[in-house]
C-alpha cells in the first residue's frame, strides 16, 4: 500500500514535471523542471529495485546532461528575451499524434498476456550487471565505449573556436 | 512484495513518452525538442526498467545503460552543434534554420 501511494506521488511528479518541460513557455523553467522529471524517473528505479540504474541515472542524467543542458540555454537564449524564446507551433498535430501514440501503447500493454513471475526480493544488483557487462554483453560494451569517445572527439572538433591563418 | 501494475508503469512510461513527442513536435527551439528527445529516452529506460523487474531478468537493466551512454554521448555532441549554430546563426528557432530549403 505504501508502496502504491510512494509510486503515484512519483508518478505525479514525473509526469507534471515532463508537461511542464513540455509545453512552458520559458526555456529556463522548462530546463529545471527537467529536473523533478528525471528525480521522478530516479525515484521508480529504486521504487522497481533498480539501485545501481538508479545512481547512474542520477549521475548521469542529473549531474551530466542537465548541467550541460543548462549551461547551452544560458550560452544560447540571453535571459533578457526568455519570455518570447519559445513559441509553440502546431498543436493539433502535436496533440493527436501523442494521443494515438498513448491510446495504440496502451491497447498493446492492455491486451498483452504478460508472463507473470513472482518478484524476487530487492537485492543488490551490481554484481548481476557487472557480469553481464563482462559476459555477455562484452561486445557492446566496448562498442559503447568507441560512441563515448567519438562523441567526445566530435563534441571537442564541433565546439572549439577555429584557429585558421 | 511489489504490488504495482504493471500496466500502470508501462502507461506511465507511455505518458512520458507521448509528452515527448508532443513537445518535439510543439516547439520551435531547438534545445527544448533535445530535452523532448531526453524526455523520450526516459520514458524508453523506465519500460526497460519496470520490465525487467518484472520479468526477473537483468537484460534490461542492463540495455538501459546503452541507452544512457547513446543519450549522453548525443548531450555531448547535440550541444555542442547547437551552441556551434548559435554562434554561426545568432538562433536556436527551428524556423529560422533554412538554409537547406529551396
Amino acid at each position: 500500500m505504501l508502496q502504491q501511494i510512494i509510486f503515484y506521488a512519483l508518478a505525479a511528479l514525473t509526469v507534471g514535471s515532463a508537461a511542464f518541460t513540455a509545453f512552458s513557455r520559458n526555456i529556463v523553467h522548462s530546463t529545471f523542471a527537467l529536473l523533478g522529471a528525471f528525480m521522478g524517473v530516479v525515484g521508480i528505479y529504486v521504487l522497481l529495485a533498480a539501485d545501481f540504474v538508479a545512481m547512474v541515472q542520477l549521475l548521469v542524467y542529473v549531474g551530466g546532461i542537465l548541467v550541460v543542458t543548462i549551461f547551452a540555454v544560458m550560452l544560447t537564449q540571453g535571459i533578457a528575451d526568455v519570455t518570447v524564446s519559445n513559441r509553440e507551433v502546431g498543436v493539433i498535430p502535436a496533440l493527436a499524434t501523442s494521443v494515438i501514440g498513448v491510446a495504440v501503447m496502451l491497447y498493446a500493454v492492455i491486451r498483452t498476456p504478460w508472463h507473470q513471475t513472482p518478484v524476487p526480493a530487492a537485492a543488490p544488483t551490481t554484481y548481476a550487471i557487472g557480469n553481464a557487462f563482462l559476459g555477455d554483453y562484452v561486445l557492446p560494451f566496448e562498442v559503447a565505449s568507441l560512441v563515448l569517445l567519438a562523441a567526445l572527439i566530435g563534441a571537442i572538433v564541433i565546439s572549439r573556436h577555429e584557429a585558421k591563418e | 512484495m511489489s504490488s504495482i501494475p504493471l500496466t500502470w508503469l508501462l502507461g506511465l512510461s507511455a505518458a512520458i513518452f507521448a509528452i515527448g513527442v508532443a513537445g518535439m513536435i510543439m516547439r520551435r527551439n531547438i534545445l527544448v525538442m533535445f530535452m523532448s528527445i531526453e524526455l523520450m529516452l526516459n520514458a524508453v529506460n523506465l519500460a526497460f526498467i519496470a520490465l525487467a523487474h518484472r520479468l526477473g531478468s537483468m537484460d534490461g537493466q542492463v540495455i538501459v545503460f546503452f541507452v544512457m551512454t547513446v543519450a549522453a554521448a548525443e548531450a555531448a555532441v547535440g550541444l555542442g552543434i547547437i551552441i556551434s549554430i548559435f554562434r554561426n546563426r545568432e538562433t536556436v528557432q527551428a524556423d529560422d534554420l533554412t538554409l537547406l530549403r529551396w
